[in-house]
């Protein structure tokens, strides 16, 4: 009888936790989704966050860093309050993360309110870039609709005169969609969306898509969902009938699993693993050294983060209360990028190139290389809704 | 199904009021009357917003087991009124109407309606046919809003200012919100109490049991269940209006199966049919997850082996633990 | 024309994977009368089961039989260390613990396997499409997942309606107190029907391993669908399953490849763009509700419970 006082005063106690903050060091919680399949994201963020924390000897501005990981298990609900946490139990001075883009609008409005320093890391809800566009937030990733313009310009270049569009029912597949329609100048011959996240059978659109015979199929689909989509689209034996035009569905997460599926089907993408600058060549290798395994978007985007954020702390000297200074310092992107020089746009979202990459056997290794650059400094379209100037 | 049902007494709520549920029940209602007062000496704020959730889904689960409990009608698909709750004011507070006044009442309203309807095309089924059409229905209700682009869609909707009520409550009080979800919540019970005590409820408790008989003995109970349905579907309604303005967000994963699946293993762990098992099940589960997700990475294998343990060796949930029913 | 007939293919295809899936939760359903929802767990450890035979002997009909063997074992110690003690408890009882069991068997499969979920490989010579009939193509694996699913449809119909063990499973299913009564063991014959369940599960996440996914969760989604499928059907009856995963099948695709089309004559683009997935995503619920509240136990009820 008296066990439940019990285990709520110990539960109670287990929730509480320490909260002992020390001063001088930076605190910094770092959302992502650590559980379920897509873990295999949340853990390349995290292990390419904590490569990054090693490269300028686990301090930032001369402080020691604190991170505290914590698990939005990939839901809206759970992210809004694990941020809520970071903000108001731990008082963190930076929030980093954020894979998806419900959770990250789930999760916006205690963020702003509180004017916690954020690094958004990969989530490109077009709201962010527009008019939910914020002082404190900054982001390392792009907008939605960035890589698939550049892959309908790419497209053109290519002289496809007529496409056929398959992509998940959900936001960021509706913004894909629409972002390719955006340059894209042929016709668009067809479109499918599908049941997201739960469809996994793809026959019936890849029928359609065969019956419509258009010249190519532009295709997103990301995580194991592009696995299957890949899987599908050889299977139905339409690799080499007609060509794939992918974003987001092929990554170095997927490849491993994807192999010789994969080979030959060019994407978009603002980094990739080959890009020839000198921070990029020791990400990669350092990262394949101490994971033994090949980092992939995801992760350099957050290991961007660390720079970003470790410029913004030495600007203010470890003076974590002056955030109008490091707001200016990070807006001038002072850091040196795996991507290369990238500049901010006034709603703080990456002004960058886009590249175009391809997928192709090394030996006994599957790798993604840089073909060629699709576009040079591409902003998205959202930001002169942007109230920020 | 019917044959499976292990508790077929009448007494039930007598029964919790009697025993020394109630002395753990008070218990627990104390130490969540104190969670301010805890979180302002130690100014962990968070905790506050920990245990508003809690008492939110416990309000969920309180109406769960009016229903399943009481009633014998396991739906599976109750996050739906979470969710019709939450988007009545999320879409109330888009379309810039912001009382409370009339947000809430059209939660309730709006959860009540479409219980109305499940219950009037879905309660002629029986046991597991029941539990599948609440979820095929709450499924519809799922797709339909990741169909609303207006809001949101599959992305949800932020909710920019919490539900006014003229200079009366100021919902932006963290303080003030968690003491209005405790009172809903002990009003639910209250109402529950009271329902189950009552005429009404004794009916539906006979229902349970054996529907052939109440008919029989001339109970109309065609129109005691669908009732019964629409007060726990209106109760959950409520709840829903709350977590929207707990979260400041609705999004349809608010009505994810798997939410449903959640809010029976609340109700199931705390005790099935008792009046405060609800309330001590959500708050066991709730603290359970993020207890766990602290100490381990794999929480789960912990969580899973508990649920079993306690399904097969704890006849009644907790609430039978504790009162030293076992299996 | 042809385009239909490819499209009907297509969901008679998804239907034979759903039957699968659904005879062995019929199955334990209907005799012992259990709720599992670990059923789908059992489907994702036979896929990944298979994915890791397939890497040690780099075969794949080997990787195919191990897991299936793997699979029935794994279920029948499932059967005696925890199953076994649920049946005397209430329906909710069986949700609560087996759906511990799901959350057990997620985390476990993380910690083993990793959470980057894992590829089945099939032969290079089924990675094409052939020509059924002039004008349709058609993957050859699919076929083979249909021809497989006809198999197993076949050979439980013979195990059911002409064996012994049958002849018990039939007896269980109307009367388990006559059968123990008759001094039949009662706990083996379970613990057998258990494994058959769990092989047929196993055989599902194996057979759809090389088109859907080997990854965590990925038992869930597929899991409603198939509880769908076993109440249209009516619970116990595996002819009912057959029919209803290939009427949920037809409908799931044949929905999607022509609703928004069909509502596009009717409604303006823009508002058939946003009804239409939405619609056919909702179509099978739609069906089974409607099933459900014209025959409350599903198309074939077993007779006699």
């Amino acid at each position: 009888m008296i066990k439940t006082p019990f285990v709520a005063a110990a539960a109670l106690a287990l929730v509480a936790g320490p909260a002992m903050a020390q001063q001088k060091t930076v605190k910094i919680g770092f959302i992502s989704t650590f559980s379920g399949p897509t873990a295999v994201i949340g853990n390349d963020m995290r292990n390419s966050f904590e490569l990054g924390l090693d490269h300028v000897g686990r301090k930032l501005g001369g402080l020691p860093v604190e991170v505290i990981y914590e698990d939005d298990t990939q839901k809206p609900d759970v992210g809004v309050q694990k941020t809520q946490k970071l903000i108001e139990s731990d008082h963190v001075d930076f929030v980093v993360g954020y894979i998806w883009s419900n959770v990250l609008l789930a999760s916006l409005k205690p963020l702003v309110d509180s004017k916690t320093m954020t690094v958004v890391t990969n989530a490109g809800a077009s709201q962010l870039a527009g008019e939910r566009c914020s002082p404190y937030v900054f982001s390392t990733s792009w907008n939605n609709d960035q890589t698939p313009e550049a892959m309908g310009t790419y497209m053109n270049q290519k002289g496809i005169k007529k496409i056929f569009v398959i992509a998940p029912n959900y936001a960021a597949g509706k913004d894909m969609a629409a972002g390719v329609k955006l340059t894209y100048k042929g016709e668009v011959i067809g479109e499918e969306y599908t049941r997201w996240p739960d469809q996994l059978d793809f026959s019936a659109e890849l029928s359609k898509a065969r019956a419509a015979n258009p010249d190519a199929i532009f295709v997103f689909y990301p995580g194991g969902a592009g696995v299957q989509f890949i899987t599908q689209y050889v299977q139905a034996g339409l690799k080499g009938k007609i060509p794939l035009y992918q974003v987001f569905t092929i990554d170095d997460l997927s490849l491993p699993r994807l192999k010789e599926l994969a080979v030959g089907i060019p994407g978009a993408q603002e980094w990739v693993n080959d890009l020839p600058n000198e921070t990029n060549k020791k990400f990669v290798a350092d990262y394949i050294a101490k994971y033994k395994k090949r980092p992939s978007f995801y992760g350099a985007q957050t290991y961007d983060a660390v720079g970003l954020i470790n410029s913004a702390v030495t600007a203010v000297k470890g003076d974590l209360t002056q955030k109008e200074a490091m707001r200016k310092e990070m807006e001038k992107a002072d850091f040196k990028s795996v991507r290369g020089h990238f500049t901010y746009g006034n709603n703080h979202i990456p002004i960058q190139n886009f590249y175009l990459q391809d997928a192709v056997k090394e030996g006994d290794d599957y790798v993604l290389k840089t073909v060629a650059t699709i576009v040079k400094d591409d902003q998205d379209r959202f930001h002169d809704k942007c109230p920020m100037k | 199904m019917s044959a499976s049902l292990e508790r077929p007494s009448l007494d039930a709520a007598a029964d919790a009021r009697l025993t020394g549920g109630t002395a753990i029940a008070v218990a627990v209602i104390a130490a969540l009357a104190l969670v301010p007062v805890y979180t302002t000496l130690t100014g962990n704020a968070f905790l506050l917003t920990l245990f508003t959730r809690v008492l939110i889904l416990a309000i969920g689960a309180v109406s769960l087991n009016l229903i399943m409990g009481y009633g014998g009608m396991v739906s599976f698909g109750h996050a739906a009124y979470l969710g019709i709750g939450g988007y009545a004011v999320g879409i109330l507070a888009k379309e810039g109407i912001g009382s409370g006044f009339v947000q809430w009442p059209v939660a309730v309203a709006a959860s009540a309606l479409y219980a109305l309807v499940v219950g009037a095309l879905s309660l002629r089924t029986r046991g597991v046919y029941f539990i599948m059409i609440t979820l095929a229905f709450a499924q519809m209700i799922y797709y339909v809003v990741i169909g609303l682009d207006r809001y949101g869609g599959d992305d949800g909707l932020t909710i920019y200012r919490r539900s006014s009520f003229g200079g009366i409550l100021d919902l932006n009080n963290k303080t003030v919100f968690y003491y209005l979800c405790f009172a809903v919540l002990l009003a639910g019970i209250y109402l529950v109490a009271r329902i189950v005590n009552s005429r009404f409820g004794l009916v539906i408790q006979g229902t349970r049991a054996n529907e052939r008989r109440m008919q029989a003995i001339g109970f109309p109970t065609f129109r005691y269940k669908p009732a019964c349905f629409v007060i726990a579907g209106a109760l959950c309604g409520l709840a829903g209006a709350l977590l929207a303005n707990h979260a400041n967000f609705i999004s349809p994963a608010m009505m994810h199966w798997t939410r449903s699946g959640d809010l029976i293993v609340m109700v199931v762990l705390g005790g099935l049919g008792t009046l405060f098992g609800p309330l001590i099940g959500a708050v066991v589960f709730l603290l359970l997850e993020e207890g766990l997700s602290r100490l381990t990475e794999y929480p789960d294998l912990i969580l899973g082996p508990i649920l079993l343990l306690v399904a097969i060796y704890a006849h009644g949930g907790i609430e039978g633990l504790l009162r030293g029913r076992r299996g | 024309m042809l385009y239909f007939i490819e499209q009907c293919l297509n969901g008679i295809q998804l239907g034979m994977l759903l039957f699968l899936l659904a005879a062995g939760l019929t199955l334990v359903f209907g005799i012992m009368d259990l709720v599992n929802l670990a059923h789908g767990s059992l489907y994702m450890l036979g896929a990944y089961f298979a994915a890791t035979f397939a890497i040690w002997t780099g075969s794949f009909v080997a990787a195919v039989i191990l897991a299936l063997v793997v699979s029935a074992l794994v279920g029948m110690a499932l059967e005696i260390v925890a199953i076994r003690r649920l049946y005397a408890r209430s329906h909710l009882d069986h949700v609560l613990g087996t759906f511990g069991l799901l959350l057990f068997f997620n985390e476990a499969v993380r910690l083993i396997w990793g959470p980057a979920g894992m590829t089945l490989t099939l032969p290079p010579q089924m990675l094409a499409a052939v020509q059924i009939i002039p004008g349709i193509y058609y993957p050859i694996y699919r076929l083979v997942i249909i021809l497989a699913a006809l198999a197993v449809a076949a050979l439980l119909y013979f195990v059911v309606m002409r064996t012994r063990l049958g002849m018990l499973i039939r007896a269980g299913a109307s009367n388990r107190e006559m059968v123990g009564a008759l001094g039949v063991n009662i706990k083996l014959l379970y613990t057998l029907v258990f494994g058959l369940g769990a092989a047929l599960a196993g055989f599902a996440g194996v057979m759809q391993a090389p088109i859907l996914t080997v990854q965590i969760g990925m038992g869930e989604n597929i899991l409603i669908l198939a509880f769908v499928v076993i109440i249209i059907g009516g619970i116990g009856s595996i002819r009912g399953a057959f029919v209803a995963a290939i009427v949920v099948g037809l409908i799931d695709t044949v929905g999607r490849a022509f609703l928004p089309d069909l509502l596009g004559h009717i409604l303006s683009t823009n508002a058939a763009a946003t009804l239409g997935p939405a619609l056919s995503s909702m179509s099978i619920y739609m069906v089974m509700a409607g099933i459900l509240i014209f025959r409350p136990e599903g198309l074939f009820p077993a007779a006699s419970r």
